[in-house]
């Protein structure tokens, strides 16, 4: 089996090469074997040594002898060679299994074509060296060559190679293609259903205390892209993730460790990343402020949504919330929330529909949004005809802060005083007017209101 | 009767009839009350969603309606015709007060406008409630409906003044303070659950399911009420009519049964839907 894994075709096509590459391999018995074209060679020259020593008959037979035997065994060796070579003439057979049952059939087509289709058999099995060979064959070592990566693999949270082997990713290890090749399992547009395997598997998912984000990451707007478009620099899993590095976000070394985010982000959508960095969030991050967020905080970390989407818009206000609570529930006082809260309904003003999204800054920073000089116009982006006292208006104010806003303060308290003594004054008389009525009545012996109904 | 003297509906009464009806609300008075209490239901269904966004139910009907956009429609569009009937209401009020000099309106026995009787019914009946003294008798209109009557009169000022207000809020910006926008939001929902929480609870059962009217008083659907009926909830009315010999101008036909199904039906499913909302507004508020 010491040949190579040409097929047929390949093998008409490149004989000579494939005679060279495979000429230094095999052994008959202990003799190192040479191949047929050198043998050819060989031959040539034994003619010439038997016409210089022609003269001794004694040696000339000897010579002759030696070399018949030799010839012939050089001859049957050759043959021998011829079979052993050719791996395929046995592992071509598609249904060629191991005792276990495990198909051991190798596709010469697919092989030669594939990213390793130049070498030979035992350049990876190394441990085979001879036809017939044992049953047991060692595991193939890819870090023999692939050192760099088998490294990184080894710090990441796939080092157990027992559970994670290189074809794990890069799939069946007699059809390895490059990665810019279509039939790479981690050609881009492959990559998250290479990854789904195991990630979109909720049992595997469970038993690592990992989420299911296979399904997520689907439907989100860089699936979309990728499943849909086909958009080869939608971010997959590895362009966040990296490769055979892959790291856990709690390790600080991880492109998905929080404050290494932005920069993850940021590799594709560099101006975000910028506007972000000068925002207030950006700044509390660089600060070292784990709390503040960063892109997957508002946007999630796979089913990421396309923002302007209804469906973004509505659950992005209760993200922002959930830190600003104080502005959340200001916020929800307010006509813009009652109205957000309701499906179907989207254009009402949201955090960062005024507060900008990425670069956003205090009210006292001249540059932003809600700075006063700026809001007539950040208004006016909704309110057709807003004016300076239009803006007037508090997108957070506080009926319940009699300092913060004492004339709201009043007209709440006016309000519920009227309510409250208005209800309670008629429930009490409604409910003694009851009991006094169904008493006359029934006093009086004609308790069925017929004649009025 | 001022508004009753006008009325131009054949008043015939059969020879051998057993009970004779009596008029109580013109023609366009029910209209009126037709007109209030349907865009009344469409503004509430369509106003408590909005004040409890945050409650599941809300987000069910908003979905169910089509969205915000679909409420926020209805709810325009009941407003409008609810600000039209009103604006109807005030300019038949400016006419007969100003063009027919009727002083009525303001002042007396059969006036909207609440007066020292009324105080004194307020207390007698509270008094009687309580076993400590005789049931008062009433005029045309009772102390509770004059509030009702401006309880509405108050609210439709208070909620349609404040919704225009967020309707068309850059041009009352124009000459309202910036706080202003602020509250009428506050305003406006305040006002909207007073009424809502009134409507459906007080004048739900002071009106309709009191022993005396249960299940429903159908006088505000047929415009007529028995004679024993409005001599019981209005004696000082009916003495007053018959003293001055104009009870038989008040007498009209009986309502046909057509018309007593219709107002059923029409009624009861009036008040299932405010009491719904009331359920509905309730467990909002105490969630």
């Amino acid at each position: 089996m010491h040949g190579y894994f040409g097929s047929e075709d390949s093998g008409k096509v490149d004989s000579t090469d494939r005679r060279q590459r495979s000429s230094l391999q095999v052994c008959d018995g202990e003799k190192p074997v040479h191949r047929n074209d050198r043998e050819t060679a060989e031959s040539s020259s034994m003619s010439g040594f038997q016409d210089r020593f022609f003269g001794t008959a004694k040696s000339l037979v000897r010579s002759v002898m030696f070399f018949a035997v030799g010839g012939v065994l050089l001859a049957m060796a050759a043959v021998s060679l011829r079979g052993q070579t050719d791996c395929l003439a046995c592992h071509g057979d598609k249904t060629m299994q191991d005792s276990a049952g495990h198909s051991i059939s190798v596709d010469g087509k697919t092989f030669s074509a594939s990213v390793h289709g130049s070498f030979k058999c035992n350049d990876c099995h190394a441990d085979i060296k001879e036809y017939p060979h044992p049953d047991k064959v060692a595991k193939v070592d890819c870090k023999k060559c692939h050192a760099d990566e088998a490294s990184g693999l080894a710090g990441s949270v796939h080092s157990s190679s027992a559970e994670h082997p290189c074809t794990s990713c890069h799939g069946d290890a007699h059809a390895i293609f490059p990665k810019a090749d279509a039939r790479s399992s981690v050609y881009p547009l492959n990559v998250p259903g290479t990854c789904g395997k195991c990630h979109g598997d909720g049992a595997m998912a469970n038993k690592h205390g990992l989420r299911n984000v296979y399904p997520a990451y689907m439907d989100s707007i860089h699936g979309f892209a990728l499943s849909k478009e086909g958009l080869l620099v939608a971010a997959n899993c590895q362009s966040c993730h990296g490769s055979h590095h892959i790291l856990s976000r709690k390790d600080p070394q991880s492109p998905t460790y929080k404050t290494n985010i932005p920069k993850t982000c940021g590799s594709c959508h560099a101006k975000i990343e910028l506007d972000y960095e000068n925002g207030a969030h950006g700044h509390a991050v660089a600060a070292g402020d784990l709390k503040a967020p960063v892109c997957t905080d508002c946007h999630t970390a796979h089913a990421i949504l396309q923002p302007t989407e209804a469906a973004f818009r509505t659950q992005s206000t209760p993200i922002c919330g959930s830190c600003h609570t104080d502005k959340m529930s200001t916020y929800r006082d307010t006509f813009h929330s009652q109205l957000g809260s309701l499906g179907g309904y989207v254009e009402t003003a949201r955090c960062w529909d005024c507060h900008g999204a990425h670069e956003i800054l205090p009210a006292s920073d001249p540059r932003s949004p809600i700075a006063a000089a700026n809001l007539v116009k950040t208004c006016g982006r909704c309110h057709a005809g807003a004016n300076l006292s239009f803006v007037q208006y508090q997108p957070h104010a506080n009926a319940r802060d009699r300092k913060l806003n004492p004339a709201l303060y009043y007209v709440r308290l006016f309000m519920n005083v009227l309510l409250i003594s208005v209800l309670t004054f008629f429930l009490i008389h409604t409910i003694l007017w009851l009991f006094r009525a169904r008493f006359e009545q029934i006093r009086k012996g004609s308790g069925d209101g017929e004649k009025n109904a | 009767m001022p508004e009753l003297e006008r009325i131009e509906e054949p008043r015939v009464t059969e020879p051998g009839e057993k009970e004779r009806y009596f008029i109580r609300f013109t023609l366009a008075q029910r209209y009126l009350h037709a007109v209030l209490f349907t865009t009344f239901l469409g503004l509430a269904a369509t106003g408590l969603p909005l004040r409890f966004s945050e409650s599941v139910w809300a987000r069910e009907l908003a979905r169910v309606v089509g969205g915000f956009g679909a409420i926020l429609f209805f709810h325009k569009f009941c407003a409008l015709a609810l600000t039209l009937a009103f604006l109807i209401h005030v300019k038949d009020l400016a006419t007969r007060a100003f063009v027919h000099h009727e002083k009525g309106i303001f002042w007396g026995n059969t006036s909207m406008v609440a007066n020292w009787k009324d105080v004194k019914d307020l207390f007698g009946h509270l008094r009687w409630f309580i076993g400590m003294g005789p049931r008062p008798t009433f005029e045309r209109y009772a102390y509770w409906e004059k509030f009702d009557y401006w309880a509405v009169f108050w609210g439709m000022v208070v909620i349609g003044f404040s919704g225009y207000a967020m309707w068309f809020a850059p041009f009352f910006a124009r000459f309202l303070p910036g706080w202003a926008l602020n509250a009428v939001l506050v305003v406006h929902s305040e006002e909207g659950l007073l009424a809502i929480l009134f409507i459906f609870s007080i004048h739900f059962v002071n009106t309709h399911l009191r022993p005396d009217s249960f299940p429903m008083d159908m006088v505000i659907f047929t415009g007529v009420e028995s004679e024993e009926e409005f001599k019981t909830k209005r004696p000082q009315e009916y003495q007053r009519l018959a003293r001055q010999g104009k009870l038989n101008a008040r007498v009209g036909q009986a309502p046909a049964s057509w018309q007593i199904h219709f107002a059923r039906v029409v009624g009861f499913t009036a008040i299932l839907i405010g009491l719904t909302l009331l359920v509905l507004t309730l467990s909002a508020y105490f969630t």
